[in-house]
């Protein structure tokens, strides 16, 4: 009996746009200079909401949040690599994804104060509310694209999960089922390289998290997650795989540059240099660059983006203090079944009768 | 016209009629399809109803994970876990998401899930088959509870449970599956979630008992020198207290009947609201009749673990004695 291969696999790395702003034209999408300057505006939007709202949670003015500061090339690509009927199904940590999806930046600031108006969909959107279990979401997303192939849609879904999730039992299961089921989704890694405090080494002994996908027999590829061209590119094609009943794991490479959460103290694993090494490397500069190479921003053009920027995000600060007046306590028990039971409108009374 | 049918039966015949009701009905779990479920409850539809009946891979989370996805994209989910003992590989999801999609959403996004699972010992089953985890699921809010007894009101709930707009843990007397017969009503058939049967009335002892439990219960009421109303709750959440305090308020004794462990089981909820709003009707403690504090255990010990008609009858009588 000969000892034979019963399998082999290989696991593609993709890069558009190189650390020095060379691209390579064959892995360039094709997008307009409005669509370029776009994807700018939003990475530099959400940079600044998250800056901004850490100083808030500083204050004391929102709780504890997540910010994606350092990956705004993966979460910005890919929202925008989405079309409106394709559902996003987010983790804990996707500000950007969730503003370049087209979410008003006062629902996250609400989220981030406590009220649960900052996690209502509004009706036909396809954008999930936040998953802090962490991997949970991956199996929703396996759904909904399960529930796409059912139904024989043309639509598709993303779902966000951290180095950290893909250990998670609830990840195999989401990429063996949606395997299985030809389900239409796209399971999207942004290895950020820590999950809290454990680096991505201690995550797994895999080489590569692409790669987890090759057990439930779907197709993984890697692709550098702070070059914000090629993530659109292997996102976007991604997903017209996952249209067609191919569900596809991306990993992302990028790199949490900000702490874990505003709870969370990174010096007590991570060294300077380290971070100084990817400072070098972070998304919006490095696109910029490009951009300024390519004639497409120039320093009006960043200055604009930057004033229109602030003036949102003032204005959404704003709105999510007014908001915040609006709180009824009470009504933490209007929603948690369709109708309130009798039983629950005691409650209710009691607790307005301070009981 | 009615027929008479067994739960088995009955679950299938309202899970065939509620997928032709309705085209976003999706029936899946493991072994559903081309063997019919384990138990047969599902037996013969994936040829009625090809598209719409999945076998699924050995993955409880993924079981009711995926439907929350489904529901999201507005189909009616009706998973079906094998056994109630291996929904705990699924228990986050049901505790994380399942119960409050709709709440972290206010309302914009529910999840009519309806996950049916057999419950409950007396069958000689392997370890972990015999779970009755229905104060567990109680404990979770958001989440409704139905545990039939009957094979009509099986029918009755689980068309409830599929119609409604909040996840329903459809728990199913495994022991009873074939044991009893009764009559089904043909055509519509619905039992409303929180109301229920009072299946014997009596002045002396109110005794509330569900699932395989309400038969032990029924043959334990036969044997004693008391007037007993026999009270079905049927649905665990919600929980008819007016049906079980209207009776109490007669009767002035109660006793409650699970074959889960006693502690923190419902039991002690209906005595607590017993407590709450009928104390002074009473004329002797609410007596608890239960599972033990123990594993269940296996086979040659369940007769000893679970309550029956003997044991219910001893607990009747300190009510009565007192
Ligand atoms: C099921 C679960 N276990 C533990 C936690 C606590 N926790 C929050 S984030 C986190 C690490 C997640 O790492 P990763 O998936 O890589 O995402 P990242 O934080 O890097 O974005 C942990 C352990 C949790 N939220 N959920």
């Amino acid at each position: 009996m000969p000892r034979e291969r019963a399998a082999e696999f290989t696991i593609d790395h993709v890069q558009a746009l190189d650390e020095a702003g060379n691209a390579d034209p064959d892995l360039l999408p094709d997008l307009s200079t409005a669509e370029l300057r776009d994807l700018y505006r939003n990475m530099r939007r959400a940079r600044r909401f998250d800056e901004r709202a850490v100083a808030l949670q500083r204050r004391g003015e929102i709780g504890t949040i997540a910010p994606a500061i350092g990956q705004e090339a993966v979460q910005v690509a890919s929202a925008a690599a989405l079309s409106e009927g394709d559902w996003m199904v987010p983790s804990f940590r996707e500000s950007a994804a969730y503003l370049t999806r087209g979410v008003d930046p006062h629902l996250l600031l609400w989220y981030a104060m406590g009220m649960e108006e900052g996690a209502a969909v509004p009706e036909g959107e396809h954008t999930m509310p936040p998953s802090i279990a962490v991997g949970s979401q991956t199996l929703h997303g396996a759904g909904l694209g399960w529930g796409q192939a059912i139904t024989g849609d043309d639509d598709a879904s993303l779902v966000f999960f951290g180095d950290g999730a893909s250990s998670e039992g609830d990840a195999y299961e989401a990429f063996n089922v949606a395997g299985v089921f030809d389900a239409h989704t796209v399971f999207l890694c942004q290895n950020n390289r820590y999950a809290i405090s454990v680096p991505r080494e201690r995550q797994t002994r895999a080489e590569t998290i692409a790669q987890k996908a090759v057990a439930a027999g779907i197709d993984g590829v890697q692709v550098d997650g702070n070059d914000v061209l090629g993530t659109y590119k292997v996102v976007s094609e991604a997903l017209e795989q996952a249209r067609q009943g191919e569900p596809v794991v991306v990993e992302a490479l990028t790199y949490r540059r900000s702490m874990h959460t505003t709870a969370d103290d990174p010096s007590v694993y991570r060294t300077p240099e380290e971070e100084a090494e990817w400072a070098k490397r972070d998304p919006i500069d490095r696109y910029e660059d490009y951009l300024r190479e390519e004639g497409v921003l120039d320093d009006d053009a960043v200055a604009e983006i930057e004033d229109d920027v602030e003036e949102e995000l003032e204005a959404a600060i704003e709105r999510a203090r007014e908001g915040e007046r609006d709180v009824d306590p009470a009504e933490m028990f209007d929603h948690a079944f369709a109708e309130l039971s009798p039983w629950l409108a005691d409650q209710r009374e009691a607790f307005e009768r301070h009981e | 016209m009615s027929d008479q049918r067994n739960i088995v039966e009955a679950v299938r015949g309202t899970l065939r009629a509620e997928l032709a009701r309705d085209d976003d009905v999706i029936v899946y779990g493991q072994d559903v399809g081309r063997n019919g479920g384990v138990f047969r409850a599902t037996e013969g539809l994936i040829d009625e109803f090809p598209n719409r009946i999945y076998d699924t891979p050995v993955a409880e989370a993924a079981i009711v994970g995926t439907g929350v996805g489904l529901a999201a994209h507005g189909l009616t989910p009706v998973p079906e876990i094998q056994f109630s003992g291996f929904a705990h590989q699924a228990f986050h999801q049901i505790q994380q998401h399942v119960s409050r999609l709709r709440s972290r959403s206010r309302g914009t996004l529910n999840c009519p899930m309806t996950i049916r699972a057999p419950a409950g010992g007396g069958i000689r089953a392997l370890e972990h088959h015999s779970e009755s985890f229905e104060a567990g699921y109680a404990h979770t809010p958001g989440l409704k509870v139905a545990y039939p007894s009957t094979p009509a009101d099986a029918k009755g709930l689980l068309t409830a449970s599929i119609r409604d707009p909040d996840p329903v843990v459809f728990l199913e007397p495994t022991r009873l599956y074939r044991a009893v017969r009764g009559e089904v009503p043909e055509g519509e058939h619905v039992v409303p979630l929180g109301e229920a049967n009072v299946v014997e009335t009596g002045d002396d002892v109110t005794v509330v008992a569900w699932g395989a439990m309400r038969r032990e219960a029924q043959r334990a009421a036969d044997g004693v020198d008391a007037d007993v109303e026999l009270i079905d709750p049927r649905t665990i959440v919600p929980l008819d207290t007016d049906a079980i305090l209207d009776s109490v308020r007669k009767t002035g004794r109660c006793v409650v009947v699970h074959e889960a462990p006693k502690t923190a089981g419902m039991a002690a909820e209906i005595t607590a609201r017993i407590n709450d709003e009928a104390l002074m009707y009473l004329e002797a403690p609410v007596e608890r009749v239960t599972g033990y504090d123990v594993p269940f255990p296996l086979y040659a010990r369940e007769e000893a673990y679970m309550p029956d008609p003997e044991r219910i009858r001893a607990g009747i009588e300190r009510a009565m004695d007192y």
